[in-house]
């Protein structure tokens, strides 16, 4: 089987829809949707790379303790895209690693 | 709001009852939370769905009352607002659209609730792997439902997304338990005492019977658990159960091993914090009113130990009436009078705490700690690497943290402390682990920001 997207989204009528870019590519998802819960609607497969063994990664806790669903939002790295309320013509860009974020916590 | 009486970190149903009892007595409140809209973790976006959702039940629907009393001129709430740091005073700074700032009150109640128990095992690491929380907190806020998923672990909380799965229309394709019949049989013996906390344990049985019901397989005892990532991005799900060992594969895998205390702010405020054995993790300690050693400083709900939502709310009240008196604004004896019935009810809704706390206690066994497994997300620190830090002589987290780096990431050790400090009690008698530190800031703040903040006058309260 091959996994598109790991939800099915309940069809809700009088949500209205914001589109994004992810890494060029036009998306849709619904204006109350957290940043990671459109890249989660959107497609199975990872929104980040680590930086010390180049794994992927999704957003996991949704709750903004993990910080694994760090993105780069309009040019600001290290975005957690689930503390993120999408917005019309946001653009994201997938990261790889932490840039710029190494040391600030030691 | 330039001079609040109480800030309130937190609108789950804690800082929620808090807010509504404090303003009604005349305190003004300022609420902040992180989250874009009220109702905590329980009832994340209560207020937008109120009885839309149906299938996420009438325990869902009940917060809708408390996001309502926010609406009182004695409140004002602050949202996406993220508090980084609280000093004495107290004041805290918090963060909201890129711009920081400096808010002080006499009194502050942490609210901030619980996060789910990080569960490592070989796997947890791939997309398509969650917490069964999260894939609620997606419900809740996204009408986004799991699709082929097995909910592993153990819980109240698995039971509940189980239910509130099948009532969606996508039941799980399995529940994996690691609850053991002896564990069952261990927790049988509370059972009197939880039956003081009737609703609760019927609600639970309830849950059980919707399951059984709607013939969800159900293994039990369950070990070993590992994910690998199969054809076209499916989770591959190993374990043990029963003695045999068993393949499912799924699109998502979620997990649950319970609730801890999201403990980060409450340490970095300076309050003392004391380790629960029956729970396996730490809380702050506070008295019946919520007080904490730190002077202005309460705390109420998970955030203070974890007792749920009912207790969660009532804890919040009874810390709300002792500010209030406090403050002045009420009587001792008002004070004592108005929470008597709180007081009670408090006392019956923890009744089921021994049952639970034994029924579903964290199974070193659910914790397939092999060598290989990361047990620090952020850096990718394994087990092996931990145990070779152990061997080598680190007896602390923070002897950990220098060789190997686990607990230096973004998250701060949210995801790997308590995992460290298994593996560094693994081999020692049982002395209760020593207070963890948690430094300020407490989420990592852009520079810039900092930087702004530095250079304005300080907000005078
Ligand atoms: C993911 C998850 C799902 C859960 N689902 C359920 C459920 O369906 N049913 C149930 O009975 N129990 C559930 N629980 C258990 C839950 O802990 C309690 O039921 C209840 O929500 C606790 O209430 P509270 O007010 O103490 O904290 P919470 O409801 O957790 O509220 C805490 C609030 O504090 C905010 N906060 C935390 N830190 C900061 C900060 N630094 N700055 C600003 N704001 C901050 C958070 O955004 C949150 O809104 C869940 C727990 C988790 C972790
Ligand atoms: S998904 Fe964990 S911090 Fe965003």
């Amino acid at each position: 089987m091959k996994v598109v997207s790991r939800f099915y989204r309940l069809s809700d009528a009088g949500t209205r829809t914001v589109t994004l870019t992810v890494d060029g590519t036009p998306i849709t998802a619904q204006e109350r949707d957290s940043l990671a819960a459109a890249l989660l609607a959107h497609s199975a497969k990872a929104s980040r790379r680590t930086t010390r063994l180049d794994t992927p990664r999704t957003a996991y806790c949704m709750m903004g303790v993990c910080f694994d669903c760090l993105v780069e939002v309009d040019g600001h790295a290290n975005v957690q895209a689930c503390m993120t309320q999408v917005r019309e013509g946001m653009v994201v860009r997938l990261q790889s690693g932490l840039p710029e974020m190494r040391g600030r916590n030691d | 709001m330039t001079d609040p009486d109480l800030i309130i970190v937190g609108s789950g149903p804690a800082g929620m009852a808090a807010a509504s009892v404090a303003a009604r007595s005349g305190a003004r409140v300022l609420i902040l939370d992180e989250q874009p809209r009220p109702g905590g973790q329980i009832y994340r976006n209560i207020g937008e769905n109120r009885d839309r959702l149906g299938w996420l039940g009438k325990g869902y629907a009940a917060g809708t009352e408390l996001v309502d009393d926010l609406d009182h001129p004695n409140i004002h709430c602050e949202f996406g607002a993220t508090v980084w740091r609280s000093d004495p005073g107290p004041t805290v700074c918090w963060s909201q659209n890129g711009h920081s700032q400096v808010t002080s009150a006499p009194y502050l109640l942490l609210a901030t609730g619980a996060q789910e128990r990080p569960v490592p095992f070989p796997g947890w690491t791939l997309p398509g792997v969650m917490p069964a929380g999260a894939a609620q907190i997606l419900m809740k806020t996204s009408t986004l439902l799991p699709r082929d998923a097995i909910l592993a672990g153990s819980g109240p909380l698995l039971y509940l997304v189980a239910a509130q799965m099948i009532d969606a229309g996508t039941p799980p394709k399995a529940l994996v338990e690691t609850q053991t019949r002896s564990m069952a049989i261990r927790s049988a013996r509370h059972l009197p005492r939880a039956a003081f906390a009737l609703p609760l344990l019927l609600k639970g049985l309830g849950l059980l019977h919707k399951i059984r019901k709607h013939r969800i397989p159900r293994f039990t005892g369950a070990t070993a658990f590992r994910a690998e990532t199969g054809n076209g991005g499916t989770i591959q799900f190993s374990f043990d159960a029963s003695g045999k060992a068993h393949h499912h594969e799924c699109g998502l895998l979620l997990t649950h091993q319970g609730v801890v205390p999201s403990t980060h702010m409450t340490r970095a405020a300076g309050i003392a914090h004391e380790w629960k054995a029956t729970q396996e993790c730490f809380h702050p300690t506070s008295d019946l009113w919520g007080r904490t050693d730190q002077p202005g400083l309460h705390v109420a709900g998970d955030g203070a130990g974890i007792a749920g939502a009912e207790v969660a709310a009532i804890a919040g009240r009874l810390a709300a009436r002792d500010i209030l008196h406090q403050l002045r604004l009420i009587s001792a004896g008002t004070r004592d009078q108005t929470s008597a019935s709180d007081r009670g009810a408090l006392w019956r809704a923890l009744a089921i705490r021994p049952f639970l706390d034994t029924a579903y206690a964290p199974t070193e066994a659910f914790q397939s700690l092999t060598d290989e497994t990361i047990v620090c997300r952020c850096e990718e620190i394994t087990a092996g690497e931990l145990r070779a830090a152990v061997a080598e002589g680190a007896t602390g987290p923070r002897h950990i943290k220098t060789a190997t780096r686990a607990g230096m990431g973004p998250c701060q050790g949210r995801m790997c402390d308590l995992t460290v400090r298994g593996i560094l009690s693994a081999n020692k008698t049982t002395e209760p682990p020593a207070q963890p530190r948690a430094r300020n800031p407490i989420k990592p703040i852009p520079l810039g920001e900092l930087a702004a903040l530095a250079s304005e006058p300080e907000t005078k309260p």
